[in-house]
């Protein structure tokens, strides 16, 4: 079984760097967090030795820049009709599901740690706690494979990328605006309280919060954890449907 | 444990659209099956549901004794599949793909190689090895689709319209492959091209909007139609009386039909019974009474033309 996964994951990644895709994703990627910080996060002005200027716009460009890598995981294969040709190897829907997955996350986990040089600068210019830096990059990973999960299981619905993109960018909004207290407060009064609470619970941005505080709550851990299994079931489901239709 | 591929009362909906309706078959090593109809009629969802890419609203696919619903990963592991248009990872090249399907298939080692060169060999792609599969023509990229089904020499193969889109000599050369894999393995072969059922085919399954039209040979299928084997005779016009009376007392004869065709020619067309072969009891009853005809032929049905006769 973990062969399949690995063999899979390795076709995944190599198919990731043989086309521009990975480096294009990559240098924006790179390109917009340092944008955002200097920018937006007046990461200079501040005067403070954190990443926190950098780590606070990974929420809203990844709601963006992930769905456009899972848009194409499932809904390609369907259009190239290569799926035919996966789903009929000796290999479970499981092991396709977790092997694509898998290297897509792979390749946002280069993403990040191409953003090394922030580290580099902060660390040049003052002494930052690096434990925070760590469970920041930590919190800003498993965030990004909540959105990825999301996607990928989106994308198995149609063999059309562009509304793979969009229906997964606006799931994946959706899961961070339910944090965002203008939300919230918004709909406190229509909704008892009990489902105001786990709406609010269900956000990714609080959780990914407490990752940039330094904090690696299990509840944090648990709530990506159970977020990324339940999605990848999902998508099992949905290609298994697909297969009965 | 028996080397064959069983398909029992297969059927299929897609809303309501009933895309196959009650197809079975059963092909044994040594044999190919030739699945022939209109496109649309049901020849790619079949291929699908035998293979556990789709799965079937009712009925089977049994491989080698294995149900592929049961338990598809074993059944999966026998069947050398390439689906309709030889789907491929484009970015790939051909040899990374050949890699790829060879680790899956769980090939390591000197076996490995061995098992791709082989079949790199038999497909005729060495000198597209290193080219990107998005690149090749249409006719490489299913020849690249063909090694990657038998790479792992599958007891059962099944190939959607392998020759689409290959030129005369790749689809000779194709039909030879097929043929010599034959010894080896349970082959279904699905094609629009009709002299293919000819050239290579033990067995013919003829397909029409999900219902099996005719499960027999390429002779059978010809015996479908009623001209087959019937004779054609041209004779002056004053002669056509008397010749039907001649031809009348042959058994074989089922019926007489002529046709004007110029002043001095009428076309006799003669049809036999059950499609039997007159000519000669024609052709001895002519020279006997040594009657003046000006041509005399059989007709010969081509498998076209009885493709057309049963689903139009």
């Amino acid at each position: 079984m973990l062969g399949n996964i690995y063999i899979i994951l390795k076709r995944e990644t190599k198919g990731y760097f043989s086309t521009p895709l990975a480096y294009i994703f990559i240098s924006i990627f790179c390109g917009l967090t340092a944008a955002f910080t200097f920018y937006l996060g007046a990461f200079l002005e501040r005067g403070q030795a954190d990443l926190f200027p950098f780590f606070e716009s990974h929420p809203w460009l990844l709601v963006l820049l992930v769905p456009s890598i899972s848009m194409r995981l499932w809904a390609e294969e369907r259009k190239t009709g290569s799926i035919e040709l996966l789903m009929t190897l000796p290999i479970t829907t499981f092991e396709a599901v977790l092997g694509k997955y898998l290297a897509a996350w792979f390749m946002i986990a280069i993403a990040l740690f191409l953003t090394f040089p922030m580290w580099l600068t902060v660390n040049i210019l003052g002494s930052p706690d690096n434990g925070v830096v760590l469970s920041s990059y930590l919190g800003s990973w498993l965030l990004a494979g909540q959105f990825l999960a999301i996607g990928s299981a989106l994308s198995a619905m149609t063999k059309n990328q562009v509304i793979a993109f969009v229906i997964s960018t606006a799931a994946c909004f959706l899961f961070v605006m339910s944090g965002v207290e203008a939300v919230t407060k918004a709909i406190e009064g229509f909704v008892p309280e009990y489902i105001l609470s786990i709406f609010s619970s269900m956000s990714s941005l609080d959780h990914f919060y407490e990752f940039v505080k330094g904090v690696i709550d299990l509840r944090s851990l648990m709530f990506y954890g159970s977020s990324i299994i339940f999605w990848l079931f999902i998508n099992i489901i949905i290609i298994n449907i697909k297969k009965a239709a | 444990m028996t080397d064959q591929i069983v398909l029992a009362n297969l059927h299929k909906s897609f809303g309501d659209l009933k895309a196959v309706n009650n197809v079975s078959l059963n092909v044994k090593v040594g044999q190919i099956l030739g699945f022939i109809g209109p496109n649309g009629s049901g020849k790619s969802t079949t291929m699908k549901m035998a293979t556990g890419y789709l799965q079937p609203d009712f009925g089977s696919s049994n491989i080698c004794g294995i149900d592929i619903e049961k338990n598809p990963k074993e059944a999966k592991k026998l069947i050398g599949y390439l689906p309709e248009g030889a789907p491929a990872y484009g970015e790939m090249t051909t040899i990374g793909f050949l890699n790829f399907i060879a680790d899956i298939r769980g090939y390591f080692g000197k076996q490995r190689s061995l098992q791709i060169d082989k079949a790199v060999e038999r497909a005729r792609i060495k000198h597209v090895l290193h080219q990107q599969i998005d690149t090749l023509s249409k006719g490489y990229k299913r020849r690249v689709g063909l090694s990657q089904a038998i790479l792992h020499d599958p007891k059962i193969l099944i190939l959607d319209e392998p020759t689409d889109g290959l030129d005369p000599n790749q689809k000779h050369h194709v039909r030879e492959l097929i043929t010599e894999i034959s010894r080896t393995t349970a082959i279904i072969v699905s094609t629009h091209i009709l002299e293919e059922v000819d050239a290579v085919c033990s067995g013919v399954l003829l397909i029409n909007k999900g219902n099996i039209v005719l499960d027999g040979s390429a002779s059978e299928l010809r015996s479908k139609v009623e001209s087959h084997n019937s004779v054609l005779i041209k004779v002056n016009p004053n002669d056509v009386e008397n010749l039907k009376r001649l031809l009348l007392t042959i058994s074989g004869v089922s019926k007489i039909e002529t046709v004007n065709e110029t002043e001095n020619n009428i076309n006799v067309h003669i049809y036999p019974k059950e499609n039997r072969i007159i000519l000669t009891e024609i052709a001895k009853i002519i020279a006997d009474n040594k009657f003046p005809i000006n041509d005399i032929h059989q007709n010969h049905i081509a498998l076209d033309e009885a493709f057309r006769k049963l689903t139009v």
